[in-house]
């Protein structure tokens, strides 16, 4: 299987997504994910996925934390256990992907920005538009929560936020200038 | 044994659990998962001949005439393949992205008839394979009773490495085929999914599906889905649960090549069921 195209350092890859700023205009979708702290005798950080689905069902990608620091790939095995992303185009992904793909993070709030210009938002066509974003922990559970929203984003609208109650804490987005 | 009572309760039982088998094997192969990610990954399938869905309590099957069809339609080995007491066990490597199709098919004469003496009599035999070449000489033409079919069988599963594909899913038009309209790896409870049979790749016209749900051992009823294909050999179903999912129809006809005067078709398919 041809899946090493891309293959970059994964600190590379979560700087891709944290300083995709080269876009003309400097504007950035801001995304906080809340990963909580959970009690369990066995913990593994959660793969996490968020992407932007249309009304069609049609995704565009913008963030995948899985293991990648696993030898041969191996943390790659479990990417389907983000069921509903799988379906949502992550089956047809090439990862690691550069500004997509990141490892994964414990528990606490995480914040990342994506620049509209520089990356596949710069594509959207305005309309409705559900944010989704889904952990699934190994030997733990699965979740996923989504925040409806209108493309552009209306700056008066924000933040949007949800909360997820196994998995997730609290999901936010806003724009950042 | 305390009476006569008991042992006659006993042999009535044993009578009509014989009975009820003979109704209801099933055919299955189970794929360990369906959906997978990752590099050149392994399914491995568990194979058997069982009254309860997907829990063998009969025969294991033989899995020499199974075949895996990788995306491209080449023939992958079966690895590590052993037979158990009730279930055989096989390996397969999906080193391909797309949708591997594993199961096995056979089509053939069968005939049955009463011998002088009245003695049912068929051919090939029991878990034979039939060879029609040999049908001349081993089937006698003026046999009492004689009923000569045409019979086909298939039994399959479907898994998928990474973004699903259809190159499995083309029907090669020998005996009843399932041709997934919705993909046999994209099912989703809650979702309708839809399906079309053939027959000799023509609709099967009005044949009749039973879909029952995995862990019936486990419940009461077996909750089984009854579909009637329409005009066009299509049929839907909205999958109520998440799950592993048997498969099951039958087809019969008079539109049978001589020298067979009944054309029948088996099918049975295991399909898994993901949540939304």
């Amino acid at each position: 299987m041809e899946r090493k195209l891309f293959k970059s350092l994964p600190g590379m890859a979560a700087m891709g997504a944290l300083f995709l700023t080269m876009g003309a205009q400097a504007e950035n979708l801001q995304v906080s994910i809340e990963i909580p702290r959970l009690s369990v005798a066995e913990y593994h950080k959660p793969y996490v996925a968020v992407w932007l689905e249309d009304e069609s069902r049609s995704a565009t990608q913008i963030a995948v934390w899985y293991d990648v620091e696993m030898r041969n790939n191996e943390g790659e095995k479990w990417l389907k256990d983000l069921r509903q992303w799988w379906r949502r185009g992550g089956r047809s992904l090439d990862v690691p992907v550069d500004g997509i793909t990141s490892a994964t993070y414990g528990p606490g709030e995480h914040t990342f920005e994506v620049s509209i210009n520089g990356s596949d938002l710069a594509d959207l066509a305005p309309g409705k538009y559900r944010l989704r974003v889904e952990a699934a922990r190994e030997v733990g559970g699965r979740e996923l929560v989504e925040i409806p929203l209108t493309w552009p984003l209306e700056k008066s609208s924000l933040p949007l936020s949800v909360k997820g109650s196994e998995e997730l804490g609290q999901v936010r987005i806003a724009l950042q200038p | 044994m305390k009476s006569n009572f008991a042992s006659v309760l006993v042999a009535g039982l044993l009578a009509a659990g014989v009975a009820m088998q003979a109704e209801a094997h099933r055919v299955w192969i189970l794929p360990s998962s369906t959906v997978l990610s990752g590099d050149d990954p392994y399914v491995t399938f568990d194979a058997a001949v069982s009254n309860t869905i997907f829990f063998p309590d009969h025969v294991a099957m033989g899995v020499d005439a199974v075949t895996a069809t990788a995306p491209n339609g080449k023939t992958v080995a079966l690895e590590n393949a052993s037979r158990g007491k009730y279930r055989s066990t096989f390996d397969v490597q999906l080193k391909e992205e797309g949708t591997y199709k594993i199961g096995l098919a056979s089509s053939g004469l069968r005939a049955f008839w009463k011998d002088a003496e009245g003695k049912r009599k068929m051919w090939p035999g029991r878990g034979q394979q039939a060879n029609d070449a040999e049908f001349e000489t081993a089937v006698p033409k003026d046999a009492k009773d004689l009923r000569v079919t045409q019979s086909s069988r298939r039994v399959e599963t479907f898994v998928t490495a990474g973004a699903p594909t259809n190159d499995v899913l083309k029907p090669e038009g020998v005996g009843l085929e399932l041709v997934p309209v919705t993909h046999p790896n994209d099912l989703y409870a809650g979702e309708e999914a839809s399906f079309e049979m053939l027959i000799d790749g023509e609709p099967a016209k009005g044949v009749e599906i039973v879909l029952i749900p995995g862990g019936s051992r486990y419940r009461d009823s077996q909750n089984e889905i009854k579909v009637k294909a329409d005009a066009e050999g299509r049929f839907n179903v909205t999958w109520p649960s998440a799950g592993q999912y048997f498969m099951e129809a039958e087809y019969e006809d008079d539109k049978a090549r001589a020298p067979a005067t009944v054309r029948s078709g088996s099918y049975s398919a295991t399909f898994e069921v993901l949540p939304l």
